[in-house]
């Protein structure tokens, strides 16, 4: 086990660039004042805040007064089903979702069908993709809320999300976005899009953790979240995290300003990955769609072999990656999306989740490459399922 | 370079202290939580202890990071449900009385745990099991000697081990007194030290072996007659699942005299009942076998055999008998020879083997 360390996880979490910290400091210490407070320290707060919230919209294409910051992304997908189906329950109880939303979704739509909601969950097709259609389909005249992400968080498929907003906005639902993985990654303008309500985490780009935000469309009837104070106009009660905040205001503006080189050497490297891997390795699939994706990411099933050995070995060699979804305890389950997506029980085992970030090199990518391949070989030499198959397979 | 080694860990100070062991004699050690519980017990995880709980990873994960070993949860859990749930459910409803602690070092510890390291080219699976592994040059064979301290020996439980699986086994416990484990324990700072042994079986709640069965199996569990010895119907029994030969308690009707469980036939549902004496048998037959010290029973050997793990061992002759089973014939009678159980054999403090009770020969 070497000294050697690649981070490729960047879709779990990113780490907190210098620059964000550097502005987050003072509000720690010198600045520690209560946004509440009337005297000066306490208003230095306050405006640290609101500037924050404009470059939160500025990045959105909303308006300042749409931005709520909550203290996650799963807290702003919480508030926006949770809030929009119970202010609008004497309207409708129908809600429409994804069979291969995050859990924050899935989680508290099932949350809701305890109580009295009904839920459709659209069914994706083999790359991970729904369809306008459907999603018109499946709308009844109880319809209150359509829920889809924006980009999915283990195969990165990105949804057509302007089309979806078109027939929700024709129709008069609500429409959220869960846009955790695509916030400074993919362009997204809630205007254009036709979006009533997105959900964001601050360190999937580079911001800390322990801070989110939730854009709800001026108008848009929600119960509130926390109830307690004023603070961000009394929806969501308790003292601001202040350094946090103005943490995800500043990532938020470099993400945004950097986006199009951030993303073009993100392709480079995916797309290097992807084709390689393809080259190098037999008896693969590549999950999700090939280009409809979060330009840094890659996510393959390698039959006969088990995801979490793979994962192993890689740690093992100083590489950071993922798989599946993990449970309570950390261990591996097969995930719900590639489940989802059609893959069968023992191959939605054997995938491996690389997400590329800011600090990845073409280097990595070969000492990736390079562990890989021999790794995979010899997880499949030992697997009893291979050489069966291996013959069967002409 | 440095061996490495896949060492299985429950939280518990056996466990916690054979990584110290092995850390100190220079393996490179990988410390792995099995996860094995059914989803649907999920609840109960976050809340109970038990070897495989949610609060058995948080205790080995501190351990782990105590130490600085890489820790990691491996998910077995499709293969525990096959192997062992589905197993000791099979077993109640054929009437026997299974051990899931045996198939799940069979099949789970030492099958998918070890074949798991291999493939990741690790060396050794270790465990913290009281018992010991050792390689006899003039046999040219691994064997599995009693741990130390006899109270806490384990090895009646790992008979099924082949010799390729103690060639690449490690119990680095089996040489300390339970005493000494603790010591070490304390030694080396583990707050573990005083946690209570770990006990009875993992994934059924409260021991309600019944309960568990009936809410876990599509199977109908039907009321019945208890019998006598001679076929009497005694009266009505509620599930063949809900009684295992030997028991007293709990039948649901009194007698004159104090009446157990002799038999249960699942053909025709009926528990059979009888006095103290017929609880008695000298000889069963056992299949299923594994050999340990020998590669295999050719005639008849004198052994010290024992029939459940808390049962105390006796003197028995083994003896080959057709389709690769063995009849084992007591010196003197032994209390409740239960189908479904083990017997395992013993030559010293080694394991010759072992196997499964099929039936003993009643007395009555």
């Amino acid at each position: 086990m070497g000294d050697k360390f690649i981070y490729f996880d960047h879709a779990a979490t990113t780490a907190t660039r210098k620059e964000v910290v550097e502005a987050m400091l003072p509000y720690f210490t010198e600045k520690f004042g209560n946004p509440s407070s009337i005297y000066t320290l306490g208003r230095e707060s306050k405006k640290a805040i609101e500037e924050s919230r404009d470059k939160v919209a500025k990045a959105l294409g909303a308006t300042s007064k749409e931005i709520f910051f909550t203290g996650s992304g799963t807290e702003a997908d919480n508030w926006a089903v949770k809030g929009v189906a119970y202010a609008n329950r004497q309207k409708g109880k129908h809600i429409i979702t994804t069979s291969i939303e995050h859990h924050a979704i899935l989680h508290t739509c099932q949350y809701l069908e305890s109580d009295g909601f009904e839920v459709t969950y659209l069914p994706v097709d083999e790359n991970g993709l729904v369809t306008p259609e459907q999603v018109e389909k499946a709308i009844r005249p109880d319809t209150i809320l359509i829920s889809i992400m924006f980009a999915n968080n283990e195969i990165g498929t990105i949804q057509p999300i302007a089309e979806i907003g078109k027939i929700a906005k024709t129709h008069k639902i609500y429409f959220h976005t869960d846009a955790v993985q695509a916030v400074g990654n993919v362009p997204i303008n809630v205007e254009e899009m036709n979006i009533d309500l997105l959900s964001l985490s601050g360190h999937k780009f580079y911001g800390p953790k322990g801070i989110g935000a939730l854009y709800v469309r001026k108008g848009t009837k929600m119960i509130s979240f926390m109830h307690g104070g004023a603070q961000e106009r009394g929806r969501r009660a308790s003292t601001e995290n202040v350094a946090a905040i103005v943490g995800l205001g500043k990532a938020i503006e470099i993400a945004t300003e950097k986006m199009d080189e951030y993303n073009k050497k993100l392709l480079a490297l995916r797309d290097r990955t992807i084709e390689e891997i393809q080259k190098k390795i037999p008896f693969i699939k590549l999950n999700g769609d090939r280009y409809k994706r979060l330009p840094g990411n890659v996510n393959f099933s390698f039959n006969f072999i088990e995801g979490e050995s793979l994962l192993l070995m890689l740690d093992m060699k100083g590489i950071a990656a993922s798989s599946g979804s993990a449970c309570t305890s950390g261990s591996l389950d097969p995930s719900h999306v590639l489940l989802a997506i059609g893959l069968p029980h023992e191959i939605a085992h054997g995938s491996l989740r690389i997400t590329f970030g800011e600090e990845n090199t073409q280097e990595d990518v070969d000492y990736l490459l390079e562990a890989l391949v021999p790794i995979v070989e010899r997880l499949r030499e030992m697997s009893p399922l291979y050489e069966k198959d291996k013959c069967s397979c002409k | 370079m440095k061996k490495k080694v896949m060492l299985g860990m429950s939280g518990g100070v056996d466990s916690s202290v054979a990584a110290a062991v092995l850390l100190d004699k220079g393996y490179d050690v990988i410390g792995v939580t099995m996860q094995i519980w059914p989803d649907m017990q999920e609840e109960r995880q976050k809340n109970e202890g038990g070897c495989c709980s949610l609060s058995a990873v948080d205790d080995a994960r501190w351990v782990a990071d105590k130490l600085g070993i890489p820790y990691y949860v491996l998910n077995f859990k499709d293969i525990f449900e096959h192997n062992v749930i589905e197993y000791f459910k099979k077993e109640y409803l054929q009437g026997r009385t299974p051990n899931p602690c045996i198939a799940c070092n069979r099949h789970v510890k030492f099958e998918a745990m070890l074949n798991k390291a291999v493939s990741m080219g690790i060396d050794y699976v270790a465990t913290g099991h009281y018992a010991k592994v050792e390689y006899d040059r003039d046999l040219n064979r691994y064997l599995l000697k009693k741990s130390v301290t006899q109270a806490k020996d384990q090895t009646y439980a790992l008979y099924n081990l082949t010799q390729e699986q103690l060639s690449r086994t490690l119990m680095p416990i089996g040489d300390y007194t339970k005493d000494m484990v603790r010591e070490i324990a304390k030694e080396i700072g583990l707050i573990v030290a005083t946690k209570p042994d770990s006990q009875e079986i993992c994934f059924v709640e409260d021991n309600d072996y019944g309960r568990f069965i009936t809410e876990n199996t599509d199977a109908e569990i039907k009321p019945g007659n208890f019998t006598d010895t001679k076929g009497n119907i005694l009266g009505r029994h509620k599930g063949i699942i809900y009684y295992t030969v030997g028991q007293r308690k709990g039948l649901g009707i009194t007698f004159g005299k104090p009446m157990f469980v002799v038999d249960i036939n699942a053909e025709n549902n009926t528990v059979v009942l009888g006095d103290e004496t017929e609880v008695f048998s000298d000889s069963l037959i056992a299949y299923d076998l594994n050999f340990i010290s020998i590669d295999r029973l050719d005639s008849d050997m004198k052994v010290t055999a024992k029939i459940r793990y808390s049962a105390k061992e006796a003197p028995a002759v083994i003896t080959p008998v057709e389709n690769d089973k063995v009849k084992v014939v007591f010196e003197n009678p032994q209390r409740a020879i239960t189908p479904g159980q083990s017997v395992v054999f013993y030559d010293g403090d080694k394991v010759v083997g072992g196997g499964i009770i099929e039936k003993s020969a009643l007395l009555y």
